[in-house]
């Protein structure tokens, strides 16, 4: 027996990871030795001093560069971008998981065991406290979406991937109102995303035969230098693929996301809108900038279809849906579109605009879905939209906020979505995808549409007896909210400090 | 050119502008809560414009002849590529008198308006448009490069559009409005190209670097330019062919007619040739171009003023030829720039006095405005019988009234050009001069004199308070010694902006000659005015000639501005409209029924089912699959 060497660990580049993770146990542990009614407050409070400790830690090693843990984990400009990016999103989605004014016991059940429809379930649904659990749920599902853009070895990435799926699947579930809408939502969300998993652990033994190894830089000199089959090479790199684009919401591997929108409880559906998109992109910018970047002329083809296919279905689709939640569904995957063709410019601008628009879109994503969280009826929230027609009469200050975020959603000048658009777009001219930034154009057009008539339904219509009322958010969700517009107007207007921040990072180490 | 950074008490030739500006913005902003004391404030605004003026006119006096401008740039006010533009202001000898005018004039017309407006409510909101009307006209022609110039024009734009229809419920007031608007965008769109063209091919819109580099253009570019120049001059200055709307705007209330379209906005026109005078010097066409609109308006106004019946009209008529007049000075060039800008300033007074003086005959006449239904007034308004009468005498050109100062030199100076030309413009302007005397007189005559022709409703005429009466007698005082004071200290302070006078040519009649021929020519139409309306004159329009009709149809220029824009604008809309219909909104909704039909179609395959969608996402997952080895095989590649 040879000595067993240890591989170098650099602790403080591990840091973020390591205290949401620590966190999460500690959280767990709270749940088993404290008082129920002390839970909550302790929970989130150690939630947030979690998810802030860990963005001092990255703000500290913010000019880092290095491969650590034995090549598992790179930390470089884009990973400590997207972590910081990742913990700020996700402190804005613990302020609308942790709301407790607008609906009490906040929006989960109290025990998810308990049969839907039974005495129990009627007694939980009306006074008890939600399961204090989410808090330790949403830490390991976080603490996962850091690794994963930081994972630079192939296998690390998919226990990243399973570290933070998991949680997000039983989070789906915990849904207190249309339980069993929650509960379909999550069983679907695990079966297509372990179905997914599969493709993309297949995906990473074909690319290990090819290249004999696993970390991304074994895989890029294998690319530049094959020793074996290509044949390994592309069916593996595809199957990798579809894990990451399953992830990311692109067609056609979108399916669940509409049903799994509307089905998960509206805080967990913003944290999957803004978060699992910048962990899923993040990663796939990583296989494909450090990895596969010797073939990228043979998948840029592949992944263009893709997204313009994905830009099509999202945009086509968002016209004729009738349920807010799902009308946003679709908007994230046309999102998604538009994300891919910035991946696609494969240049450093296009990494650098990508990391801008995953930002401006998170922010956005999430006011838009905590003011979901706020029209609401007798049995919890109203997303039909017939039931939004002529909330700007009764509630000019919610409907005008809304309209602020739909507008950035069409991308009209002064919001971030005008600016994040306009530098996808441009770095995928400048990489020579125009022909994408074509189909991105026409379907922004056509996606304007179904945002516009919300904005028609809220303001130019009558209000009926079935409006339902606009909630007076709580401390959180106001927050959460005022984040996220002043966020998504202040990157409208000034958007070069954070463009500026994301040109310095944009450079992966191999 | 260059000009001196702005240093010691100079430096604060910003607060003229900001005074007024924060007055009317506070005017506007403290709503009802201000309509106690909103007027004094309005008042106080102008008139401490009006001091600084006056302090900073006589610190630019201690100045050096030569280095007396001061330039103040105080941020960066556009910078997008080459393109650089301050926000700087430029106090020089132009820009000082054109202060003195709009502020003191200004001061005394808000303090008219303190009474002329007292029973309406809207008289806060009256106050603070005016503000802001003189702290744009201040913008104006304080600004240090054209694109201030433009944010002034544009302001005063503004606040002339709100002020002409501030009794917005008048079907009147509302067209007068939005005509005055419509027609200002025509000059303004001109002088806007200006702008464009002169960045495009001098790479900068300030003052100075334009005039320096002028003589780099082209004969066609500055002709061009000056051409876009001229439109916008004549749309805000109200000349031929964009005179229409001025005589509308006054539907607005009497001071406004005395301040904006008499007294200041319209000479922004003047202001803006006499300031590009390097630009229309540099090319003879130009000029010729600018006196033939001067003598042609000027001819115009005094023949449609003599056949109109209503006060403020023939006022506004008379506004439009004398405006003509200052066309024909700038144009003319030379020495005749300093002669345009004294008659301007002349014409400031005694058009003000005049304007604020029919404001009086209304107010004490119930808003009659008709002159057929005035006479006799001057037992009842003494004092604006007083003081109109030193606008009239002013205005007609008797010595030593400042209209003979002023305008005596104008005539002079166009039979001076030099060649057969001479005979057209000077003998124009002659003519205008005697016309003038005739319009003028008619007006004065049938209004204060003659038998008195009150309507049922009216007898009782009563002269108007003392808050009225006070600016009248300083404005009329203005009308009498404005002219001499002016004549004699005006060309040489303004000599540093202009150039010194040229050695001009000889006239084509000797000076003394033309001196006698006006005063003769001014007489004979006065007189025959007189002799014609001394007893009054029929309360009906009467049948009248070819000519009267014209001129009481403004010479058909409505109408030809209608048979040849309004009409085919009309139509063409209604095509557009049709057009876009039929077509452009048959292909849309087209569009967008396809999409929504797919969509609905689409709708389908989101069945709900896992299977299915697995069953997608296996179809998708082979078809990238198959496509990634397709390329590896060379199939796709």
């Amino acid at each position: 027996m040879g000595d067993l060497k240890l591989p170098g660990i650099d602790y403080g580049a591990l840091l973020p990871m390591l205290i949401l993770f620590g966190a999460a146990a500690v959280g767990i542990l709270i749940e088993v030795f404290t008082p129920r009614r002390s839970r909550h407050a302790i929970q989130l409070t150690v939630a947030f001093l979690a998810v802030t400790a860990s963005f001092v830690a990255v703000i500290v090693q913010h000019s880092t560069r290095k491969i650590t843990i034995g090549g598992a984990v790179a930390v470089d400009g884009p990973t400590v971008f997207l972590q910081g990016a990742l913990l700020v999103l996700g402190a804005v989605s613990l302020m609308l998981i942790g709301e407790r004014s607008i609906e009490r016991g906040g929006p989960f059940v109290s025990q998810a065991a308990i049969t839907v429809g039974s005495q129990k379930d009627v007694k939980q649904a009306g006074d008890q406290p939600g399961m204090t659990e989410v808090y330790p749920l949403t830490l390991f599902a976080l603490g996962g979406m850091l690794l994963f853009v930081a994972a630079n070895d192939l296998l690390t990435m998919f226990i990243a991937l399973e570290v933070f799926s998991l949680p997000l699947y039983l989070l789906c579930a915990l849904a207190r109102r249309r339980r069993l809408l929650s509960q379909e939502a999550a069983l679907k969300y695990f079966l297509l995303g372990s179905y997914a998993s599969a493709f993309f652990l297949f995906g990473v033994a074909l690319v290990y035969g090819f290249s004999g190894g696993i970390s991304l830089s074994a895989v890029h000199d294998a690319v530049a230098n094959p020793e074996r089959s290509q044949v390994l090479l592309y069916a593996g790199l595809a199957m990798i693929a579809i894990g990451l684009l399953f992830k990311a919401a692109l067609a056609p591997f979108h399916v669940w996301t509409p049903d799994v929108y509307q089905g998960a409880p509206t805080p967990i559906t913003a944290l999957m809108a803004a978060c699992t998109k910048v962990a899923a992109f993040g990663a796939l910018l990583r296989i494909l900038y450090v990895a596969f970047d010797g073939v990228r002329w043979d998948f840029q083809p592949v992944l263009g279809a893709i997204a313009v296919l994905t830009m099509l279905v999202g945009a086509v689709l968002a016209v004729t849906q009738t349920d807010m939640k799902r009308l946003l569904a679709y908007s994230s995957v046309a999102n998604a579109g538009y994300l891919l063709v910035g991946v696609l410019a494969l240049n450093e601008e296009g990494l650098s605009s990508t990391m801008f628009y995953l930002v401006a879109y998170g922010f956005s994503v999430l006011a838009a879905f905590g003011i979901v969280t706020l029209v609401r009826d007798a049995d919890g929230e109203a997303t039909h939209l017939a039931r939004w027609a002529g909330l700007g009469r009764k509630s000019p200050l919610f409907a005008a906020t809304f309209t602020f975020i739909l507008l950035a959603f069409a991308g009209i000048p002064l919001t971030s979505g005008f600016t994040a658009k306009f530098a996808v777009f441009g770095a995928a001219v400048t990489g020579g995808q125009t022909w994408l930034v074509v189909f991105g154009v026409i379907t922004s057009m056509l996606l304007a549409f179904p945002y516009l008539r919300v904005v028609v339904l809220m303001w130019l219509s009558e209000p009926n007896e079935s409006t339902p009322t606009v909630s007076i958010p709580g401390f959180l969700t106001s927050a959460a909210l005022v984040i996220g517009v002043v966020a998504t107007f202040a990157l409208g207007v000034v958007p070069a400090p954070l463009i500026d921040l994301t040109r310095d990072a944009a450079q992966f180490v191999r | 050119m260059e000009y001196a950074p702005a240093t010691g008490t100079l430096s604060g030739i910003w607060l003229l502008v900001a005074i007024p500006l924060v007055s009317a913005a506070i005017l506007l902003l403290l709503g009802k809560r201000a309509d106690k004391w909103g007027h004094w404030l309005g008042v106080l605004a102008v008139a401490a414009s009006f001091v600084l003026g006056l302090i900073f006119f006589f610190s630019l006096r201690g100045l050096d002849a030569e280095s007396r401008a001061a330039q103040l740039s105080m941020w960066d006010f556009i910078a997008v590529g080459n393109l650089h533009v301050d926000f700087g202001l430029l106090f020089d000898p132009l820009a000082g008198v054109f202060v003195l005018l709009i502020t003191g004039v200004g001061s005394l017309i808000h303090l008219y308006a303190v009474g002329y407006m007292e029973h309406d409510p809207g008289r806060r909101k009256f106050f603070a448009y005016f503000n802001l009307f003189v702290a744009a006209m201040l913008l104006l022609v304080l600004g240090n490069n054209y694109v201030m110039l433009y944010f002034g024009w544009e302001g005063v734009g503004l606040a002339s559009y709100l002020l002409i229809s501030f009794w917005y419920t008048r079907p009147s007031a509302a067209t007068a409005g939005k005509k005055a608007f419509l027609m200002n965008r025509v000059g303004d769109a001109g002088l806007a190209i200006g702008i464009f063209l002169m960045f495009a091919t001098l790479g900068t819109t300030q003052y100075d670097e334009v005039f320096s580099n002028v003589s780099a253009l082209s004969s066609t570019t500055v002709l061009v330019l000056g051409l876009l120049l001229l439109l916008g001059a004549a749309g805000k200055s109200g000349q031929f062919p964009l005179h229409a709307w001025l005589p509308d705007a006054m539907e607005g209330p009497t001071p406004v007619s005395a301040l904006i379209h008499a007294a200041t906005m319209v000479t922004a026109g003047v202001y803006l040739i006499a300031r590009s005078n390097a630009i229309f010097t540099a090319n003879t066409v130009l000029q010729t171009v600018v006196v033939s609109v001067g003598a042609l308006t000027l001819l115009m106004g005094c023949i449609i003023g003599a056949a109109k019946d209503d006060i403020k009209r023939v006022l506004a008529w008379s506004t439009v030829s004398q405006i003509g007049y200052m066309f024909l000075g700038v144009g003319l060039g030379g020495g005749a720039y300093a002669l345009a800008i004294i008659h301007l300033l002349a014409h400031g007074f005694f058009k003000a006095n005049m304007f604020l003086g029919a404001g009086s005959v209304m107010h004490g006449m119930h808003d009659q405005v008709d002159i057929r239904r005035f006479g006799g007034l001057r037992k009842y308004m003494k004092w604006t019988w007083l003081t109109f009468m030193m606008g009239w005498l002013a205005i007609i050109g008797i010595p030593p009234l400042s209209g003979y100062f002023s305008k005596e030199p104008i005539i002079a100076a166009a039979f001076e050009r030099g060649d057969w030309t001479s005979w057209m413009y000077g003998g124009a302007a002659l003519l205008g001069a005697g016309l003038t005397a005739f319009y003028m007189t008619r007006l004065f005559v049938l209004t204060f004199h003659g038998p008195e022709r009150y309507t049922e409703d009216n007898k009782h005429p009563h002269e108007s308070p003392f808050i009225m009466t006070v600016p009248l007698m300083l404005l009329a005082l203005g009308s009498i010694g404005a002219g001499w004071l002016l004549s004699t200290s005006v060309p040489s302070w303004l000599e540093p902006v202009f150039g010194a006078e040229e050695a001009h040519h000889e006239a084509v009649i000797p000076h003394s000659l033309i001196t006698i021929l006006g005063l003769v020519v001014t007489v004979l139409g006065a007189g025959l005015a007189w002799s014609m309306f001394r007893r009054g004159t029929a309360l009906e329009p009467q049948p009248a000639g070819v000519v009267v009709t014209a001129a009481r149809r403004n010479l058909y220029t409505d109408a030809i501005n209608e048979a040849v824009f309004e009409r085919p604008g009309i139509y063409l809309t209604r095509a557009l409209v049709y057009l876009d219909n039929k077509g452009i909104d048959g292909v849309v909704n087209g569009i967008a029924a396809g999409i929504g039909g797919s969509s609905g179609r689409l709708r389908r395959l989101q069945t709900g089912f896992v299977r299915s969608y697995a069953l997608s996402m296996l179809t998708g997952a082979v078809l990238v699959v198959g496509a990634f080895l397709a390329i590896q095989l060379g199939w796709l590649a």
